[in-house]
C-alpha cells in the first residue's frame, strides 16, 4: 500500500473515531513537524548565509581574525556552551516525562531549559557590555587602530551572535507558550507535536551555537 | 489494521526512556572539553579542521537523539542531506569565486 492511501486510510479513522462523539478535530501531527523542519532550513540558510561570509573573510584576514579573536573570553563561551547543551537536554526530557503523563516533571525540565536560556543571556550581556566598555563596537575608539581584518572579525561577532541571541529569545518565548498550554492540559500526553516543534527549533539554536562556539572563540 | 501497526510503530520509537538522552548529554559535554582542549594545542592548519569534524559530531548527535531523527521516518534524512547538498553548493561556488578571482 502507497504511503498516500496509508494516510487516507489513517485519516478516515480518525474522522470516523471524532464522528462518534460529534467533534471534528483536524490533526496532522506529520505534517506539522514537517513544517517544523522546514522552517528550519530556511534558518540554516540564513545562519549559513553568515558562516559563508564569516569563512570567506577568514579566508582573506586569516592572521587578523587570530588577532581579534584573543580578544575573546574563551571562558565564557564554554560555559555558555554546557549551559545550552543542558537546556537542549532539558527539553527532550521534558518530551519523555510528558509521554509518561508526568505533567509537574515535564514543566520542572522546560522551567531548567527557560533558566538555562536566561543565563546564557546574561553571560551574552555581561560578554557585550565588557567588549563596549573597552571600545570595541560598531565605529567604537578601539576600532580605530584596528587592522581591517580585526574589524571585520568583530562586525561578524556582533551580527552573528546577536542574531543568535535573539533566537534564544524567541526560543524561550516559543517554550513560555508551550508550557501555558502544557498548563491548561492543550498539550498532552498524547498530543504533544508543538511541544516537540518548540524542541526542534531549541535543538537548532543549540546547533548553530555548537558551530559559533570553535569559529570565534578558539582560534589561536 | 494497518493504523493500528502505524500506530504501534510510531509508539515504539517515541518510548525511549531518560538514560539515552543523558548519555548523549555526557557524550557531548566530552566532545565539548576535547575541541576547548584541542584549541590549546597549536596544530596549525589542523585546528580548524578538528574544531569543525568535532562540531559536526556534536550536531549528527543533538539531530539524531534530542530532534529525534534516528527514530523517525527517513523522509526527514532526505530533508536534511538536501538542505546540506544546498549549502555545500553555495559554499563551494563561493570558494572558487574567491580562490580563482583575478584582481
Amino acid at each position: 500500500m502507497s504511503q498516500d492511501s496509508e494516510i487516507a486510510v489513517h485519516q478516515a479513522h480518525v474522522h470516523e473515531a471524532h464522528a462518534h462523539v460529534g467533534e471534528h478535530v483536524h490533526r496532522d501531527d506529520m505534517g506539522s513537524k514537517m513544517g517544523m523542519w522546514l522552517f528550519l532550513f530556511t534558518e540554516v540558510l540564513l545562519f549559513g548565509g553568515m558562516f559563508i561570509l564569516y569563512a570567506a573573510y577568514r579566508f582573506i584576514y586569516s592572521d587578523a581574525y587570530k588577532v581579534a579573536a584573543a580578544e575573546l573570553d574563551t571562558y565564557i563561551g564554554t560555559i555558555n556552551t554546557i549551559v545550552l547543551l543542558a537546556s537542549s537536554c532539558a527539553v527532550v526530557l521534558g518530551i519523555v516525562a510528558l509521554q509518561r503523563k508526568n505533567k509537574g516533571l515535564c514543566l520542572g525540565f522546560l522551567w531548567f531549559t527557560q533558566a538555562c536560556g536566561a543565563a546564557f543571556m546574561v553571560n551574552k550581556y555581561f560578554e557585550w557590555s565588557h567588549k563596549i566598555h573597552l571600545g570595541i563596537y560598531p565605529k567604537g575608539p578601539a576600532l580605530a587602530d584596528m587592522s581591517e581584518g580585526e574589524v571585520v572579525f568583530f562586525g561578524l561577532y556582533y551580527v552573528m551572535t546577536g542574531l543568535h541571541g535573539l533566537h534564544i529569545i524567541v526560543g524561550m518565548i516559543f517554550i513560555g507558550i508551550v508550557m501555558m498550554m502544557i498548563q491548561k492540559n492543550k498539550i498532552t500526553h498524547d498530543n504533544y507535536q508543538k511541544l516537540e516543534n518548540a524542541g526542534l527549533y531549541w535543538h537548532l539554536v543549540d546547533v548553530i551555537w555548537i558551530f559559533l562556539f570553535p569559529l570565534f572563540y578558539l582560534i589561536h | 489494521m494497518e493504523t493500528d501497526i502505524h500506530k504501534e510503530e510510531e509508539h515504539a520509537a517515541h518510548s525511549h526512556g531518560y538514560g539515552i538522552y543523558v548519555l548523549v548529554f555526557f557524550g557531548l559535554l566530552a566532545l565539548t572539553a576535547v575541541t576547548v582542549s584541542v584549541a590549546g594545542i597549536n596544530l596549525g592548519s589542523l585546528t580548524l579542521t578538528v574544531a569543525l569534524v568535532i562540531a559536526t559530531i556534536k550536531t549528527c548527535l543533538v539531530a539524531n537523539y534530542f530532534m529525534h531523527v534516528k527514530f523517525d521516518t527517513p523522509i526527514f534524512k532526505v530533508f536534511i542531506a538536501v538542505c546540506i547538498v544546498i549549502f555545500a553548493t553555495m559554499i563551494g561556488l563561493t570558494f572558487f569565486d574567491l580562490i580563482f578571482r583575478t584582481p
